[in-house]
């Protein structure tokens, strides 16, 4: 192992000599924020290899008008809200799943399976599945629609917050002043829509994007792979992550996202609207578009003032440069949702980040 | 005699009169036979030897009630036999409150009581006097438990934060992670949680063993809730001094590990209700080590790291296994479950 740290380290080194300047390369997803951080692999980077921490954690990107609607939800005594664990802290403009009273038409579940049960269990509610995740968790949902369907689940209905990571990394891209010089593409979403899904990106921009694995070897093989690119001036689609992406990625889960989705325009906490990033229900499944259900106009909330979350999640700044960092934000009391989630940027780099001071 | 006439728990079981009386008399009291609890005093008589005692206590509220490998029985006995053992005594005697709401099933009850009276026994601990309240349901989730414990402090051992430094090796005592991984995934549901087991023991008997035979032990705490991640901090923090650990060294269940990693938790900060860590001379360490891979409790423990200099601030320190580091902070809150 330690032989294949150092090769890959050679490469870093070479590529930031060659350059002479500091590269960027963004981990688009969030388990890789975090995998970076528990495993040291900053500290044994060359200096100028700076990692940013890119939008792929589902609930930091969750909009605020989206949870002001999820609490409009809770609200309801007709309701039960089925939510995953760590949406239950991210604040909207009207507070938290966390800090709303009464909380107990709030459960949370762990699959969008569960959810299901849930509203089979209690009949005489309406279970509000509160549906987020990337590619990952959109099939499951997808399925969930699906058995509600054919079951009669009546009670059922989702509200979508269901969003698409390419889309996202091009909006970055199309940024006049962004920093980013490649990818790490995220393991789990590739795993779905295939690595053939970043060609685009590639070919458009120009830019390294290799699809690596959450085990730290995998991590560094990665940025190394991206180093090599960088230092021969080349920018192509590789996978590393051979034993479970392939190009194509599981056609069966696209084709149940497919089934019951359509792309549509939509909000990210921090980046705005992205065109075509977002999923909602087609039509033939409006009965279970909680949306149109209840008849709620979903509202784009603002973003809170002081966060810096956007420009943490393009990368311009690091956690620590924004002032509410370990002030008044903090994994106990957070402002912005790149603190909310244990994959959060802010969150990552408060928890694991600091250095320690040598005299 | 009372379970032909009632299976669940009313209010009147603890309302002092005789349905009290029956429960003490033919539920509680023949799981947890002693001679000083037969005596049903207001308060138990003891007969110590030393006059330097140790006296804790703390309350149990786990959900669920039974899980792979205790129950919430087991857990208020071994968890107030092990504060004793970590302060360096050898446990006496218990106390046991009981807090029940109605409809409780007195065979669940029963469950409890035989899950209490097997750990006191293995733990060599009376419980010798204990008290029942009911409460109206919901006011409180299906029983909560109290237990205190008193404890001999072993002859010449004196344990301290001010005995810690620089040098000193850190050793625990077996894996980390299991109970508070074990809780969560029975909690949530999870498939795989059969693979789980909760560590949930006393340790008594491997600390005395351990104090009794090296003089080098000079401070031992039980990680139990913010786990290993806490216990090394409030060390840091207590002596001003920094500490190293070597990821590598950690002994951790795979099948833990497996659930941490889909949840998004670090093991280093879930609860253990069966481990110690030690701080220890390095001249003893090995010794140490010894003394608990031969008990039954200790066989997989390791030494894990140790107490450094601090260069400004202190800290604890972990060196991962592709050679970074990091540091390990002080875990805040509780930990929610992440989504993919
Ligand atoms: S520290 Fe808090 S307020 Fe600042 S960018 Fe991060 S989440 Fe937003």
């Amino acid at each position: 192992m330690l032989e294949r740290i150092y090769k890959a380290q050679l490469l870093c080194d070479t590529a930031c000599k060659t350059l002479g300047r500091q590269i960027n390369i963004m981990e688009v997803c969030g388990t890789h924020t975090v995998s970076i951080f528990r495993n040291g692999i900053r500290s044994t980077l060359p200096k100028k290899l700076k990692l940013l921490s890119g939008p792929g954690c589902p609930v930091c990107v969750t909009d605020t008008g989206y949870i002001d609607t999820v609490l409009q939800l809770a609200g309801r005594d007709d309701c039960l809200i089925a939510t995953y664990g760590d949406m239950i802290r991210v604040p909207g403009k009207g507070g938290s799943l966390e800090t709303k009273q009464p909380s107990d038409n709030i459960r949370i579940v762990l699959s969008s399976e569960d959810a299901l049960q849930l509203a089979r269990d209690n009949p005489q509610k309406t279970v509000v599945f509160v549906a987020v995740g990337f590619e990952t968790t959109a099939p499951a949902t997808a399925v969930a629609v699906k058995e509600a369907a054919a079951g009669a689940v009546d009670n059922f209905c989702i509200l979508s917050g269901h969003k698409l990571v390419v889309p996202a990394m091009r909006a970055l891209l199309a940024e006049k002043n962004h920093n980013i010089d490649a990818f790490l593409c995220p393991g789990h979403v590739s795993v779905i829509i295939g690595y053939g899904a970043f060609a685009g990106i590639v070919e458009r921009f120009g830019r390294p994007c290799v699809v690596a694995g959450f085990e730290p070897m995998q991590i560094i093989e990665g940025l190394a792979e991206i180093c090599r690119q960088l230092a021969e001036g080349i920018a192509e689609l590789k996978s590393i992550y051979t034993a479970v992406v392939t190009e194509q990625g599981n056609t069966t889960a696209q084709e149940i996202i497919d089934e019951c989705f359509e792309p549509a325009d939509g909000y990210w906490r921090g980046l705005g609207r992205i065109e075509k990033s977002t999923l909602k229900l087609k039509d033939k499944f409006s009965q279970f578009d909680a949306l149109k259900r209840f008849d709620i106009t979903e509202t784009p909330g603002e973003d809170v003032s002081g966060c810096r979350c956007g420009e943490v999640l393009c990368g311009l700044i690091e956690p620590p440069e924004c002032e509410l960092f370990g002030e008044s934000c903090t994994p106990q009391a957070p402002v912005g949702p790149c603190m909310v989630s244990s994959e959060g940027a802010c969150a990552a780099w408060f928890k694991y980040g600091r250095k320690r001071k040598r005299a | 005699m009372k379970t032909e006439k009632h299976d669940k728990i009313l209010l009147a079981h603890g309302g002092g009169g005789q349905l009290s009386d029956e429960l003490i008399r033919h539920t509680i009291q023949p799981k947890l036979k002693n001679d000083i609890l037969a005596e049903l005093g207001d308060s138990a008589n003891l007969n110590l030897t030393s006059n330097s005692v140790c006296f804790t206590t703390d309350s149990y509220v786990v959900k669920p009630l039974f899980f792979n490998g205790g129950d919430i029985g087991k857990l208020a006995v071994c968890g107030t036999v092990n504060d004793l053992a970590v302060a360096g005594a050898k446990p006496i005697a218990l106390s046991l409150a009981l807090i029940i709401e109605t409809g409780f099933k007195f065979e669940l009850l029963e469950k409890i009581l035989d899950g209490i009276s097997r750990a006191a026994k293995e733990n060599d601990v009376n419980i010798v006097t204990g008290d029942t309240k009911t409460v109206e349901a919901g006011a409180v989730d299906k029983i909560f438990i109290n237990t205190a414990g008193i404890g001999e402090r072993l002859a010449g051992v004196d344990l301290g934060f001010d005995k810690i430094a620089v040098g000193d090796k850190i050793i625990i005592s077996g894996t980390i992670g299991d109970h508070g991984m074990t809780i969560i995934s029975q909690r949530e549901g999870l498939k795989f949680q059969s693979q789980l087991k909760s560590d949930c023991a006393g340790l008594a008997k491997l600390t005395c063993q351990l104090l009794q035979n090296n003089s080098g032990v000079k401070f031992m705490r039980d990680p139990t809730r913010g786990g290993l991640a806490a216990t090394l901090n409030e060390i840091s923090r207590a002596t001003g001094l920094s500490i190293e650990i070597n990821e590598a060294k950690i002994p951790v269940n795979p099948a833990v590990q497996a659930v941490a990693d889909m949840l998004g938790f670090d093991v280093l900060n879930i609860a253990n209700e069966g481990k110690f860590a030690a701080v220890v001379s390095p001249e003893s360490a090995d010794n140490c080590l010894n003394i608990c891979k031969n008990n039954r409790l200790g066989k997989q423990a390791g030494i894990i790291g140790e107490i450094i200099e601090t260069c400004d601030v202190p800290v604890v320190e972990i060196k991962t296994r592709i050679g970074g580091r990091r540091i390990v902070q002080m875990p805040y809150g509780s930990q929610l479950p992440r989504i993919c």
